[in-house]
Parts: structure tokens; sequence; C-alpha cells
């Protein structure tokens, strides 16, 4: 077992671990703030847009920025993720347009990107069960023959998102046993926000997260979830492991939940000012933007540039969304078999002849 | 000749040798074959990457099975026995189910989920239920069930080969029982289709899985009492194929439906409004329902009160005729 994982300060100084090293340079450390800052515009656009009734939901990542762009951006081209509903970040990085995200808690969909394409499967609302699907995905893999050759373009892994409170599903324990079983390539991570809606990491464990792993037969590693060089560095390293046929691992990185669990909640029911308080010293971006400034790496420039590319970013989200088509009648039935059955196109086509009993409705 | 175990472990071979994708997934299927046997030798010929022997979760099997799916796999899950799918419930209904729906069309979810049903062997609790209506009435899940060895051999073939998500149910009491001569020669009927089994002019039997052979055993009795029962197995449950249903009672204005579920909102009820809203100017009498008590399946040696037998369905038959 590590101890636990952080590269960088939150007073921006670097730090040394034995087991574990970012190796990127001053470019990437630029390139990885990038992200988090626009990911951190477009989940607040996104919270704007919920105010405004632009969205019927939104699940706020702020806090989060670290680990989830830290773990996306660890990923090769053909690995696969298994996100929850908040990983808007990881969706970023894998190319997925936000605007595709505001669809989904727009109403319009359940997600209309290609998961195929973008190498990202859809959010998934019940707590715990993509773990087994990125499992049974890594078992594929392994089938393929895609773990283990030493090519790079070829061996694949496969993350599990989930959060703290997923850890005490049945389908994540379970997921934990298929993938120590067949050693499958796969990375768990668990972003512990150290709230599960309104209830404390408490009431789901005794001991940390990361030290579940061992009882099951694979590492657990700890990381500074709000350090995005450790939890990039941590993730490359897992997932390396994954792909040359090493197995599992979980990764427990540990942030914190800034915002609600969605906006329909409201977290002073159940938690203390003082705790966002002291988290907010944590930030991940304020961390990464001292480093670079401290040691010459970013000028005012770059910083003024970044915050034209998030406003613009903004105003592309905003105006956007509005102009999402909305779905039609027919896709209800179209969608639901690969070959739609008789009888629903039946229903299909009843309800087509109801609807155009109504005045003025279309021929 | 060949019986109906002996037919599903030949189809399983047919579709694992058609197509290498197809996989199979569940608890003791593959050095044991299998508890009924099912996939028995599969593993042996086929290796421990196609044959998987699971670990012991339901949901675990049923939910890796979706990630291998979404990797462009087959499939075929194998539940032990009908009362352990509900581990699995969220999985099927919640991913399974809506895969197809919630990407817009743009996943497909091939998997067959096998499951040995209903009762008649006398076994232990959880071992003999009839779940199939709580699969039929999930959208984006397709449910049949076969009732002979030859249907057997094909629908499991069938039910494979299509892109859709299927609940296989498998009359376990006649896994061992009769056995039938595999012609093939014969081409397999459409798998979402009904099929009359026997025609007769009285009353319409409406039957699926092990109580097929129910209703066939008491159209041949009821034969030798003067009375003609046209005997139609549903096969498909999920979609329903009603059409021969419906000219079949249209024809005799009777219909009696028998299933070893729950009565109260059992397929019954569905095939009986259904019936009534097609041809409620033909009907003599109500759409009339035979099926397990809405009790709990009872310890074995009381399964015969609840199990729809012969005298059962003759009894809902006279009731029939004489309404």
């Amino acid at each position: 077992m590590s101890e636990f994982v952080q590269l960088l300060t939150p007073e921006g100084e670097r730090r040394e671990h034995p087991d574990y090293d970012y190796r990127g340079g001053p470019d990437q450390i630029r390139s990885l703030y990038r992200d988090m800052a626009l990911v951190r515009r477009f989940d607040a656009e996104a919270t704007a847009l919920q105010r405004h009734g632009e969205l019927g939901l939104w699940a706020p990542l702020v806090g989060q920025e670290a680990a989830q762009v830290g773990a996306g951006r660890a990923l090769r081209a053909q690995d696969h993720v298994f996100p929850t509903y908040r990983e808007h970040g990881v969706a970023w990085c894998r190319g997925v347009d936000p605007l595709q995200v505001l669809s989904l808690f727009r109403g319009i969909d359940y997600g209309s990107w290609d998961p195929v394409e973008k190498g990202f499967n859809l959010y998934t609302l019940v707590i715990g069960a993509q773990a087994l699907h990125a499992v049974g995905y890594a078992m594929g893999v392994q089938r393929d023959g895609a773990v283990g050759t030493g090519d790079p373009d070829r061996d694949t892994a496969v993350v599990a998102h989930f959060g703290d409170g997923a850890t005490s599903q049945g389908d994540v324990n379970e997921a934990f046993v298929f993938a120590a079983s067949y050693q499958a390539p796969v990375v768990f991570f668990c972003q512990n926000n150290q709230w599960a809606i309104s209830e404390p990491l408490e009431r789901q464990s005794r001991i940390p997260l990361y030290r579940r792993a061992e009882g099951f037969g694979f590492p657990g590693v700890q990381v500074d979830g709000n350090d995005i060089l450790a939890t990039y560095a941590v993730t490359q390293a897992a997932l390396q492991r994954a792909r040359e046929g090493g197995g599992p691992t979980l990764i427990e990185a540990y942030t914190y939940r800034m915002g609600a669990h969605t906006t329909t909640d409201d977290p002073t029911r159940y938690r203390l000012s003082d705790e966002v308080e002291h988290w907010k010293l944590k930030d991940p971006l304020a961390r990464v933007e001292a480093y670079l400034r401290r040691n010459g790496f970013a000028s005012d420039d770059f910083f003024a540039e970044l915050g034209a590319d998030a406003d613009a970013l903004g105003e592309r989200l905003r105006a956007g969304v509005r102009q999402l088509a909305e779905p039609t009648p027919h896709q209800l039935f179209d969608r639901v078999y690969a070959e739609i059955s008789d009888e629903l196109a039946a229903q299909r086509d009843a309800y087509d002849a109801y609807l155009a009993t109504f005045e003025g409705a279309a021929s | 000749m060949i019986t109906l175990a002996k037919a599903l472990n030949a189809g399983l071979r047919k579709a694992m040798e058609n197509d290498p994708k197809v996989v199979l997934l569940g608890e003791d299927i593959g050095r044991l074959g299998g508890v009924f046997r099912i996939t028995d030798g599969l593993q042996k010929d086929f290796g421990e990457d196609r044959v998987v022997d699971t670990p012991l979760a339901e949901s675990g099997i049923v939910g890796s099975a979706v990630g291998l799916a979404l990797r462009g796999y087959r499939p075929v899950v194998e539940i032990q026995f009908d009362g352990f799918v509900y581990p699995a419930y969220d999985q099927i209904v919640n991913q399974v189910a809506k895969m197809h729906f919630r990407t817009s069309g743009k996943i497909a979810m091939p998997m067959v989920i096998r499951i040995p049903f209903a009762g008649g062997i006398g076994a232990v609790e959880h071992h003999s239920e009839s779940p199939e209506a709580q699969f039929a009435h999930t959208p984006g899940l397709k449910v049949v069930a076969c009732s002979n060895p030859i249907d057997a051999y094909w629908m499991i073939q069938q039910a494979i080969a299509s892109p859709d998500p299927i609940v296989f149910l498998e009359p376990k009491r006649l896994y061992h029982s009769d056995k039938a001569e595999l012609d093939l020669a014969v081409p397999p009927v459409p798998l979402f289709s009904s099929r009359v089994v026997r025609r007769g002019e009285d009353v319409t039997v409406l039957a699926y899985g092990p109580t097929v052979k129910t209703a066939l055993n008491a159209a041949a009795v009821a034969e030798k009492e003067g009375t003609s029962l046209e005997v139609i197995d549903l096969r498909t449950l999920s979609p329903l194929d009603l059409a021969p249903v419906f000219a079949s009672v249209r024809r005799t204005g009777r219909a009696v439906v028998v299933h070893e579920a729950h009565t109260n909102l059992g397929m019954g009820a569905e095939v009986a409004a259904r019936i009534t809203e097609e041809c409620f100017h033909s009907l003599e009498a109500p759409v009339l329902r035979v099926g397990g008590f809405d009790t709990p399946y009872p310890p074995a040696r009381a399964e015969e009160h609840f199990l729809p037998d012969l005298d059962r369905l003759l009894d809902a038959v006279d009731r029939s005729l004489t309404w």
C-alpha cells in the first residue's frame, strides 16, 4: 500500500513520492490547467443555465476538476471509460461536446454522443451499475488479445468511475470480485468527495476506501484528488499496469464536492460552512496557477487568453443549449429495439393517428 | 430423438460455431456443464474464454455481460434457477433493457438471458418461479418461452442471433422428459410468432412453456368427452403474436389462458384484455384464466395444488362452454 500521493501541495510546491513521479513539463501542466479552467467554466455555466430554467437539473463537479481531468488526460485513444453522471471533466477530455452533456440535463435525450467513437460510455445514474459494465468490457478486451502485447496503440485499459457512496453498492463489490478473479484490465477510479448527498464518508466505510482493494486481492492507492499532477501520474501508472496484464487497481481520489449534490440539493442542511472554507484552501486550480506563476511557466497573457476562451465557451453553451432540437414522438418508439416489433410499431402508428386528429396537426 | 436439454445444448453449440463472438457466462456452466447439464461439454470444446464459469453473483454476471456486449460480444447468460434472477433484476431492467433506447439507438444489446423456469420438479424454495410477466412488462426486453425440443433447438439460435436482449425461458421440468425427432430439413418458424399446435373447434386454449404439454393432454381428454380444443403455443410473450389467437377466437368464441405464474397481473390478464379489445363481438364467454394462485410458490408437497393441471384447465373449459 502506497502512502498518500501528493506531488503538488495546495501552496503550489512540488513534492517527491517514493512510488509516483509526474514527468510532464511546463507545456503539459499549462495544458492540464487549461482543461481544468474550461471545465470549471462549463460547470458554472451549466449551473447558471439550470437556474435560468434551461436545464432540468445539473450535477456540479466544482472542486473535482483535478481528479477528473487528471484521470481523463491519462487515457489513450483506445481506452474506454464508464462514467457516473458527474464526469463532465472526463467527458471534456474524451472530446464529448459539452452541449451533448447539457442536452441530457435539459431532458432531450439520455446522452447523444457515440460511446464507441469517444471511448466514453453514457452516464449511468443507478449508483455503481457501470462498474460491472467496465469489468465486462475489460473481459472483452482480454478476449480481443488487446492486453499485454507491448503495442502502445493496441493494449487497452478500462476505467470505472464512481463515488464514495457507490463503494457500498453490491455491484461495485461484485465488480471488484470479477475484476480480481479474471485479472481484468480495469482501473476503479473512486472520487471520494466526502459526501453521498447528505451522508458523510463515515456512513459508508470504517476504513479508508483505498484499503478495501487489499481484501479483494489487488492494489489500492490514495491520491490527493485536488492535485492534478498526482491524479495524472497515479492514473497513468494504473492504466499502464492494466494494459500490461497486471490486473485491476483501485484509486481513491481524495477530494471534496464544493457544490451541492445536484441543483435540487441544499448542502447547508447537513454540513458546516467551515468545512467548505477549509477545502477552498485546497483548490485544484489555485495551486497549479501558483506553481506556474512562481516558476515563470505562465504569463499574465496566458491567463488572460484562457479567460477569453472560457468566456467564448460560455457564450457558445448559452446560445447552443437553446438551439438544441426537441425530441420527437417517433423517437420514443423507434429507439426501444434494434428491430422494432409489430406490436410496438402498431402502438406508434396509433399514436400518430391520434396526434393527427388535433386541429392544425401536420398531416 | 432428442430431449429439450440436449436440443438446447445442440443449439448453443451451433450458435457458438457460427459466431465466434458468442460467449456463455454463468455459475457452474463450464466444468460441470450446468446444474441441468445444458452446457455439457461446451467448455471442453470452446475453451474457458467462451464458456465462462463466473463468481457467484447474478448481478455481476449480467452486468459484466453488458460490458462484453458493449465490446462487441454476444453474451448468453445462464441464471441457474428462476428465483436467483432477482439479484440481477436492476441490471436487466435498468441497463440491459434500456441500453438501445438511452443511447439514442446507437448501441444494441444482443444478449440472451436463459432462465430455467416454472415448477413441478419437487424443488426447494426459490427454484420453481415463473417471473415472465415482470420481464414482459419491461420495454426493451423481448421474452420467449420454448415448450418442446424442436423449438428449443431453433429458438435458442434465433434468440442469440437477435440484436435485441431476450429473456429466454426454459421449462425445467421438461428438460429431460419428452423426446422429439429433430429434422433439420424442416425450417424453423420465426422466433416472435405463436403457433397453433392442435386444431380444434370449441374452445381456444392458450399456453406457453410447461403448460403447452398440459394443454395438449387436456385436449386429448376433452376429445374423448366430445369437446374439441384448439391449442396455441404463444412462444413469444413480448412481443405477443396474437393474430393467430384472434383468428382462432373469432372461430371458437371462447378462450382460456393457462400459465403457472400467479394469475393476478400475469400474462393471461394481458392476453385476455387484448382478446376482449379485438374479438369482443365474437366472444361467447369471457376469457378465463387458469394460473398459479396468488401465493408464494409452495413447498414441494403442496405444489400440486398450486400448479394448473389438466383437471383445473378442463374445469375452466367447462365453465367457458356453459357460461
